[in-house]
């Protein structure tokens, strides 16, 4: 059966959703197997889950360069094993740098590349992927006609499902190519204690409207009351009132999921790249003309600090 | 020594006008109106400010595309870019990112540089791997994806604010670095910049200066193939309720709670 590698994206010696989700839609297309790399953390935890969800191979790499240089090494173990063990097709997680290492990847296997997958299906040549474009207002199906598809897939595009398989660990002994920037230093993100803004099934976010920095505790007030991720517009960002890296829209984010608060955001189609594709969406705002509303599914036109309070004592109640 | 900065720069369609697909599932070009990709902005911008550092520096800014793609490089022109450089062939109409890449990366080599800023990614394809094809092409390593950038001592550094961690890099030049739209705000063109711009001199190149084959680029060179582009069908707008009464938060917990969601 035809061989898909998926790059498993881990930390804290568990594997991220998103690459749960990979390893579940590579199984439409054939026997997935796993890419595991670490620079000198314990990978057995991260082998054992990548089988669960169906890896029958797991090759693992362990080097220093994973961690002190940038992409590069990444791109080195993937390709190395792309060509060593003749695969069907080369999964990555959708991030700025799983972008980048399926990019240098496809090059250097002479492949097609398809970025941002919202959608894979097995097809009579080769992968068929969907992708969101123009601020979600088309969807394009394409597929890779050189070489073995490289793709990257949105994290929330498939909900992960276990499938046992037998998970033989392989040690893989990557040889570096060099010739890529130093990284210096990393502090890892502090976490919120919140779902990650892409991963989360509800997302909470807040825009101009809020007014200010301290505004946000009422949308965070929300969003905790829903388990949910606490998004921002490009506006509230810029402004400084919350961090860049909660942004939704074409240059932070872009979200899809099960359902979508906007609370004083205005709608601009710079933010809606980021969350059209949302499954439910609903809105406060003041200003009945805004152009979230034509969006949504429920909305409310009021002051969002007396309808957030209200609606996070109503679930409190419930 | 002259410290040459190479900017690569994208022109696409307006992203609040109506974009859509060609009959051959290419972008439509013609339908909305063009402009400088707004997150090339930042990488003129950034590498604006190298050269107001340096001693001595030269911006140059580079595009692949069509006729119009001049009004591009002219608003990078009038901002303060020294020169400009278009790659203009009927040929490379339909070209996937490697084929654009490959392009770039010769007219790159041809035109010189001791560093190659890019935005993070375009605004209408979206997909931010050019800057590392770059890299990949040119064998130079990649700073990207930087919300802070600088060069010293022959060192480009920079803060790369991923999912994950903060990093900070550091690369010997040549180097191909991509910067974010947290970089620092875009200056706009002065009329002075404007009118200097008009006398700023534009280098025209077609594939055949850059040793390019044809059959490497276009949609034929492709390496993708779209199969369709449909219009997603708009939302449509559903409930909306005002909170006149002071029970808006109310009401909409009852529809949350329909829809299961509490």
């Amino acid at each position: 059966m035809a061989e898909i590698l998926v790059l498993v994206d881990h930390a804290d010696g568990a594997v991220r959703k998103p690459a749960l989700e990979l390893l579940t839609l590579a199984r439409r297309l054939g026997e997935p197997s796993a890419v595991v790399l670490g620079a000198g953390e314990a990978t057995d935890a991260v082998a054992a889950t990548a089988a669960e969800y169906g890896a029958g191979t797991v090759y693992v790499a362990d080097g220093a360069e994973f961690a002190d240089l940038l992409v590069v090494p990444k791109v080195d173990a993937l390709t190395q094993i792309a060509k060593e063990k003749g695969v069907a097709a080369v999964l990555v997680t959708s991030s700025g740098e799983g972008k980048e290492i399926a990019a240098r990847v496809a090059l250097r296997l002479g492949s097609g590349l398809i970025t941002d997958a919202v959608e894979l299906e097995a097809g009579a040549e080769g992968p068929v992927a969907t992708q969101s474009v123009f601020a979600a207002s088309y969807q394009v199906k394409s597929r890779v006609s050189h070489g073995v598809p490289v793709i990257t897939v949105k994290p929330n595009s498939a909900a992960p499902e276990a499938a046992p398989a037998a998970g033989t660990v392989e040690t893989v002994t990557v040889a570096f190519t060099g010739n890529a920037a130093k990284v210096v230093s990393r502090t890892a993100r502090v976490s919120t204690g919140r779902p990650e803004l892409t991963e989360s099934a509800i997302v909470v976010s807040g825009g101009r409207g809020v007014g200010a920095a301290e505004g946000f505790e009422v949308v965070e007030k929300l969003a905790d009351s829903l388990g949910a991720a606490v998004g921002a517009s490009r506006a509230a960002v810029d402004a400084g009132w919350y961090p860049h890296s909660n942004q939704v829209g074409q240059t932070g984010k872009q979200v899809s999921p099960q359902l979508y608060v906007a609370a004083g955001i205005s709608g601009a189609i710079q933010h809606r790249a980021g969350m059209q594709t949302s499954k439910t969406i609903v809105a406060v705002n003041k200003d009945p003309e805004a152009p979230i509303f034509d969006l949504v599914d429920y909305g409310v036109v009021g002051d969002l600090f007396e309808v957030l309070p209200q609606l996070t004592e109503e679930i409190g109640a419930r | 020594m002259t410290l040459r900065i190479a900017v690569c720069v994208k022109y696409v369609p307006d992203a609040t006008g109506d974009r859509g697909f060609a009959d051959d599932l290419t972008v439509d070009r013609d339908e909305v109106d063009g402009l400088l990709s707004e997150l090339d902005e930042y990488a003129v911008e950034q590498a604006l400010r190298i050269s107001e550092e340096a001693d001595d520096a030269e911006v140059t800014v580079l595009t692949v595309g069509p006729d119009d793609a001049k009004d591009a490089l002219r608003k990078a022109l009038s901002m303060g870019a020294d020169k400009a450089v278009h790659v203009n062939d009927e040929a490379i109409h339909g070209s996937d990112v490697i084929g654009t890449s490959a392009v770039l990366a010769k007219a790159l080599e041809k035109t010189g540089f001791d560093l190659v800023v890019c935005g993070m990614a375009s605004t209408d394809g979206t997909m931010g791997v050019l800057p590392a094809l770059l890299a990949e092409r040119l064998d130079l390593p990649q700073a990207t994806l930087l919300s802070e950038v600088s060069v010293e001592g022959g060192l480009v550094k920079g803060r790369r604010d991923g999912d994950a961690a903060t990093e900070y890099l550091e690369a010997p030049l040549p180097a191909v670095v991509s910067v974010t739209d947290q970089s620092g705000e875009a200056r706009y063109p002065s009329f002075k910049g404007i009118m200097a711009a008009k006398k700023k001199p534009v280098e025209e190149l077609e594939l055949d200066d850059l040793e390019i084959d044809e059959d490497e680029v276009g949609l034929a060179g492709s390496w993708t193939l779209v199969e369709s582009a449909d219009a997603r069908p708009a939302r449509t707008q559903g409930t909306i309720v005002t909170n006149e009464d002071g029970d808006g938060g109310k009401q909409l917990a009852a529809f949350l709670a329909a829809q299961k969601f509490i």
